[in-house]
């Protein structure tokens, strides 16, 4: 009896530690999760609701213990109001929707020609392209911002360009505005359209795209009936991870854009580091957040739910 | 069967000419003798020289590649663990929880990472007197959380297509889960693991608005020092700095990149 019970207890007691393993593996990450992202957020949240005065730190408590043993809350959304009512907030949402907007299409139909024609390559030296296409995403994201600033300076290169091609007579600012921050934009994100819309269109079978043409579709056709409807995973993955950053882009319209170009990133920080209120940049944050990112991404999880 | 067109080409050229014309000229100009720095007088390596003395510099280059390190070793832990526990361990407790927040820093844009890490830094020195300072620990632990996602994408895929036949031999010879997975499943998935590091390490040395959120008095990292005199304008030693770093980086992409070439070449 004990004998041919030995085997069978070294098993439970192998499973009890593979088990403890498991969940000291699994708890580790989620804890870290847990303390320094999803708590930071709720507090945010929270910091949202309270007013803002003078002292460190510069919001009033929302729970509160007064002597006689109550709970006080103080719930005040007036930041909420402040954000609907000034128009200052809300022009500095359209301004970021309007560029993130562009920057992301140029994005795309930049990103999808390079990703399109990197798939007809060779197999053996596609890695090479694909290589030097994220290298610029390794280097200094502040020194690809930084390169623009010299191009398109008054006393940049593109204006002595355009001056010794006789194009124009006199230099031109191209620094400090709008044009200048979705350049930047584009600039900095293609890797991020590029490398997820390859990744589909390498995969995509060509006994498609032969049997379009076998029923008569022109190479155009084929195109847009077959190839791209087939790429579109590629294609969300790649505007979502454009566009959501471009909007709370900040270091690119502080750097590229004029003055008063007040992008949502930049209304965060002058709230938060120059005029102190924190309770109204956490606000900025809580409403970009709920208008926009949480749909994104819950579209994006469906999408990759639907490919399984 | 598929053919490089004009068209394609034409793409390819103009697409790698954008991606790489502006970096190139930040590092032509920086051997330009000229304090304008656009006219090109000669060639001199005297920006660089005088980048060696600005002391400043030379410490936020050293606070920077403190917490880069820290960073990336935590995060490849913290990485493989979650990729572990996602691809290998089926259905748990709060899994669709877990998977969203492992992959939101992703995309969420920098500012708001950093603006609510900060309120929890300030929220828990009130409550528990932790952390008493903000400098480069709190910059770290940021900066572990964002480079954690990143990692956990790269070794999550090299798990889901991981050829399982090797582990389960070892299994059925008798060894434990963790055991296998130290012997077997880690060394296989090694490459990954470094470029993993490799990525969060230049993810934390590259961050600037994290970083500012978060650090404290005498806490400068590289990027915020950069920040601060790009503010100003374009200059030759700040071109210097900048090839500096563009070369240090594509060496080590590119010595990495060819290397996984060749071994791929070779299979």
């Amino acid at each position: 009896m004990i004998h041919q019970n030995r085997p069978l207890k070294r098993y439970h007691s192998r499973r009890r530690s593979a088990l403890r393993d498991r969940q000291f593996v699994t708890a580790v990450p989620y804890l870290w999760l847990i303390l320094f992202f999803l708590i930071p957020f709720l507090l945010v949240f929270k910091i949202s609701l309270s007013e803002s005065v003078l002292a460190v730190p510069p919001y009033l408590p929302i729970f509160e213990w007064v002597p006689e043993g109550f709970l006080n809350i103080h719930l005040n959304i007036g930041n909420y109001l402040r954000l609907f009512l000034d128009p200052f907030y809300a022009s500095g949402l359209m301004t970021s929707l309007i560029i993130a907007f562009v920057a992301t299409l140029v994005c795309l139909v930049v990103g999808y020609t390079i990703a399109y024609s990197i798939t007809r390559i060779p197999q053996q030296w596609r890695f090479i392209f694909l290589l030097l296409i994220i290298l610029p995403f390794w280097t200094s994201f502040l020194v690809r911002v930084y390169a623009w600033m010299g191009i398109l300076s008054k006393d940049g290169l593109l204006n002595q360009l355009l001056l010794s091609l006789g194009l124009i007579q006199e230099p031109k600012q191209f620094l400090y505005n709008n044009f200048s921050v979705i350049v930047g934009i584009v600039y900095c994100y293609l890797p991020f359209m590029i490398l997820p819309i390859y990744s589909v269109l390498e995969k995509i079978d060509e006994v498609y795209l032969e049997a379009a043409y076998d029923l008569g579709c022109s190479p155009w056709g084929a195109f847009w009936r077959v190839t791209f409807p087939l790429s579109l995973p590629g294609v969300l993955s790649g505007v979502a991870l454009v566009f959501i950053p471009a909007l709370g882009e900040f270091v690119i319209p502080e750097l590229l854009g004029a003055p008063d170009n007040l992008m949502i990133g930049r209304i965060i920080w002058i709230e938060f580091f120059n005029n102190r209120d924190w309770p109204i940049a956490a606000t900025v944050a809580v409403v970009m957040l709920l208008m926009f990112i949480v749909p994104i991404m819950v579209l994006q999880r469906r999408q990759l739910r639907k490919q399984g | 069967m598929r053919r490089l067109s004009s068209f394609n080409i034409t793409g390819l050229i103009l697409g790698y000419a954008f991606l790489y014309i502006p970096i190139l000229t930040v590092v032509v100009l920086s051997f330009n003798d000229s304090m304008l720095v656009t006219t090109w007088t000669r060639f001199t390596t005297r920006w660089y020289t005088s980048l060696l003395e600005n002391e400043g510099l030379i410490d936020s280059v050293f606070a920077s590649l403190k917490i880069a390190t820290l960073t990336a070793t935590l995060a490849v832990i913290l990485g493989t663990f979650a990729a572990v526990a996602m691809v290998r361990f089926g259905a748990f407790k709060g899994r669709m929880l877990f998977s969203g927040m492992i992959s939101a820093p992703l995309i969420m844009p920098d500012i708001m990472t950093g603006l609510a890490m900060l309120m929890m830094f300030v929220a828990t020195e009130q409550l528990i007197g932790w952390p008493s300072h903000r400098g480069l620990m709190t910059i770290t632990i940021a900066h572990i959380t964002l480079a954690t996602a990143y990692v956990y994408l790269i070794i999550q895929a090299r798990l889901a297509d991981f050829d399982r036949s090797v582990e389960e031999a070892a299994q059925d010879l008798g060894a434990r889960p963790t055991k296998v997975f130290l012997v077997i499943t880690l060394p296989m998935i090694a490459p990954s693991l470094i470029s993993g590091w490799l990525l969060a390490f230049a993810l934390s040395l590259d961050d600037l608005v994290i970083a500012s959120f978060l650090s404290g008095p005498g806490a400068t990292t590289l990027p915020m020092l950069i920040f601060s005199s790009i503010r100003l304008g374009v200059s030759p030693e700040i071109n210097a700095l900048a090839s500096i770093i563009v070369f240090i980086i594509s060496l080590g992409v590119l010595v990495a990149g060819l290397a996984t070439w060749r071994r791929q070449r070779e299979k």
